[in-house]
């Protein structure tokens, strides 16, 4: 009898060479199951052989896989460390089902949400959303049961889902793993948000550099189409500006205009997509109201977490870390568990200088601050972020200044131009970076002209141009109209604070 | 074919759709390789807008490029995680692997930041990626 291996399809694992894995398992005479990945990205490509895994597999170690004798044998799947002390809600699925498959999907708990949602309408759906307590994944964390209630309550015929598939921030790939490995549950998500607001069309804003999650999503989309009527769901590819993941520029472009930002109020929940009552909320978000709205789902969410931060987070653990991948689990962690115990400290083996949590917007926290625990209001209190919960572990080779310029240079790539703070202070603040390196600077030709007797007798010091650019981080993060303006301070002051040595 | 009747028919193709630009302006790169200025008039008379519009769109996304370039592109990752792995020491090396005959781009994440370097050329990812990895990309590109 011929053997079943499963093998990811994910992208990451396709990346590391897990097309050649499974043809050549074909090859051999294997049957092959293509499945999502466990999110134990350091192992890619994995092959599960009767539960037991196999790591980093290349074409040439497929015979041993096979007789048994390779020495890429890890034990069991279900015993590795990183995967038992998870509490897998959102990605119960990850590494169980074909992506696919509506058999694998209804055999796994798939569609009772929405039959529960249709059945006890919209009114008990949102009021159980709001009990599970579940937050936006995006980053800004808002109530999800407080959006849904407001679309529903606002005027209108004609309403709208979106789901954000922007996912930009560096160091997180949760909404890339859910869109390939487990779309149905997205769709699902969606489709119950539709009932809770009575919404007729759902869209789904993914990024251009995303092209597999693309080629599933429109797969998934008609087979899932007859279970979700009459609402209806489409796919819309972004064009790679990354602050097309804020809410309003998303519906500019859905629009199919410049990915500006709006001005708030109008709240896109009332004043959305074309003007209509629109809910627009996370990957993640979407995905998890299809696990809360079974029966018992929301007390189960509900139960777990810390303060008021419920239920589980798809934490991504990223950059200089041995075990980097996907980590779902209640909040509550400290970041020294997730870095060290969990991601097994830096891949160099070097000691780990700094952790950056919540992508480009979020702060660089340093060793001292590691007991911090994974909590929205923690973070800010901590004048950090959470955001959509990626963190990117840095060794003591990196350089946090050219971080800090990093930063600012991201700002003023991205910039949609809206807003002056963010437009020009970015650029701005490279330049001042660029200073502080410098050591100042002395004064230009004008202002030694004697018509400018009242600028100061000497050029700028090293300190002048750090009060520069505190005072410039100071505006850009009060008078910015979005968070990316408004952010990019933190990753720049928290380097500049625990790193002054690393600015020349 | 003319580029005008091609256009028409991408045009034509997306009617039905609310907000058709996008995935009109995506088709347009994706056939001749940019939205030139030609083109957004084009679309401009299709969708019953003003070229400066359709410019202003056109300008505001990376993914949509004024000229064609015939060369082969291989994206690369300089994002955050990527950085923390080393993707800034393989730059020179790669610019010299890719010389006239390759245009390199620099990309802010392509979701595989705990692989990183990484690096994109079409649909094609590439992980873990080291000075010789990147050059090998490169030159096969
Ligand atoms: C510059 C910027 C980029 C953002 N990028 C994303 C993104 O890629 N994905 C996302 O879900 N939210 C992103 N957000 C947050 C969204 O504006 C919005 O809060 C979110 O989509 C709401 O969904 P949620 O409540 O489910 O989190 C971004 C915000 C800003 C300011
Ligand atoms: S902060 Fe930046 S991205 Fe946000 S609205 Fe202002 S200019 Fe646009
Ligand atoms: S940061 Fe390079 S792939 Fe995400």
């Amino acid at each position: 009898m011929s053997r079943l291996v499963r093998i990811s399809d994910d992208a990451l694992a396709r990346a590391c060479g897990a097309d050649a894995v499974a043809a050549a398992f074909e090859q051999a005479g294997a049957t092959v199951e293509r499945t999502s990945s466990y999110g134990m990205l350091w192992m890619e490509p994995l092959v599960d052989l009767d539960g037991e895994g196999y790591s980093f597999v290349q074409p040439e170690d497929v015979v041993a896989v096979l007789d048994g004798s390779s020495d890429k044998h890890i034990g069991a799947i279900a015993d590795q460390p990183f995967l038992k002390r998870q509490t897998r809600l959102t990605f119960a699925r990850a590494g169980k089902t074909r992506p696919l498959s509506l058999e694998d999907y209804a055999a796994t708990r798939g569609w009772e949400g929405l039959q529960r949602a249709r059945a006890i309408g919209p009114e008990t759906v949102v009021q159980e959303l709001t009990a599970s307590g579940l937050r936006g994944r995006g980053g800004a964390g808002f109530p999800a049961g407080i959006k849904w209630d407001t679309v529903r309550k606002a005027a209108g015929t004609r309403k709208y889902i979106v789901c954000n598939a922007d996912e930009g921030d560096s160091a997180t790939f949760a909404d890339r793993m859910m869109m390939e490995g487990d779309p149905f549950q997205l769709i699902e998500g969606m489709a119950i948000a539709a009932v809770a607001v009575g919404a007729q069309k759902g869209y789904i804003y993914v990024r251009s550099e995303y092209p597999d999650a693309i080629r599933k999503l429109r797969a998934a989309i008609p087979l899932a189409a007859p279970l979700i009527a009459p609402f209806e769901v489409e796919v819309r590819v972004g064009a790679g500006a990354y602050v097309c993941g804020e809410e309003t520029s998303l519906l500019n472009s859905l629009e199919g205009k410049r990915g500006e930002v709006r001005a708030k109020p109008p709240l896109p929940a009332l004043e959305g997509l074309f003007g209509c009552p629109t809910v627009v909320n996370n990957v993640l978000t979407l995905a998890a109201a299809a696990h809360i709205l079974r029966e018992g789902g929301a007390a189960e969410y509900a139960a777990l977490g810390m303060g008021r931060s419920k239920g589980t987070m798809p934490i991504q653990i990223a950059g200089n870390v041995k075990r980097g991948g996907l980590y779902e689990a209640p909040f509550g962690l400290t970041l020294r568990e997730l870095v060290h115990d969990i991601g097994g400290g830096t891949d160099s083996g070097r000691p780990v200088k700094a952790v950056q949590v919540g992508g480009p917007l979020g702060a660089y926290l340093h060793p001292d601050q590691f007991d911090i625990p994974f909590d929205y209001e923690a973070y800010a209190a901590a004048d950090a972020l959470i955001g959509h919960a990626g963190i990117t572990v840095f060794d003591d080779s990196a350089d946090m200044g050219a971080m800090a310029r990093f930063a600012m240079e991201f700002c003023a790539a991205e910039s949609c131009g809206k807003c002056t703070p963010c437009r020009l202070g970015s650029t701005r603040g490279v330049e001042v970076i660029d200073r502080i390196h410098a050591g100042g600077r002395a004064l230009d030709a004008l202002e030694q002209t004697p018509q400018m007797h009242n600028m100061p007798k000497q050029g700028r010091s090293r300190e002048d141009e750090i009060a520069l650019l505190t005072d410039l981080c100071e505006t850009m993060r009060d008078a910015s109209l979005c968070a990316l303006g408004g952010f990019t301070p933190y990753p720049v002051m928290s380097a500049l604070k625990h790193w002054p040595e690393d600015f020349g | 074919m003319t580029k005008a009747e091609r256009i028409a028919s991408i045009c034509a193709a997306h009617a039905g759709r609310e907000g058709p630009m996008l995935p009109i302006l995506h088709d347009i790169q994706a056939e001749f390789g940019c939205v030139d200025e030609a083109s957004e008039a084009l679309v401009a008379a299709e969708l019953n807008l003003t070229r400066a519009e359709v410019h202003g769109v056109v300008s505001f996304y990376h993914d949509f490029t004024p000229a064609a370039d015939p060369r082969p592109v291989v994206q690369i990752c300089r994002a955050e995680a990527c950085k923390a792995r080393g993707v800034e020491a393989l730059i020179d090396r790669a610019r010299s692997a890719a010389g006239d005959r390759v245009k390199l781009k620099t990309v802010y994440c392509l979701g595989l930041c705990s692989a990183g370097p990484a690096a994109r050329v079409g649909d094609r990812l590439h992980a873990w990626l080291d000075e010789d990895g990147l050059a090998q990309v490169i030159e096969q590109a």
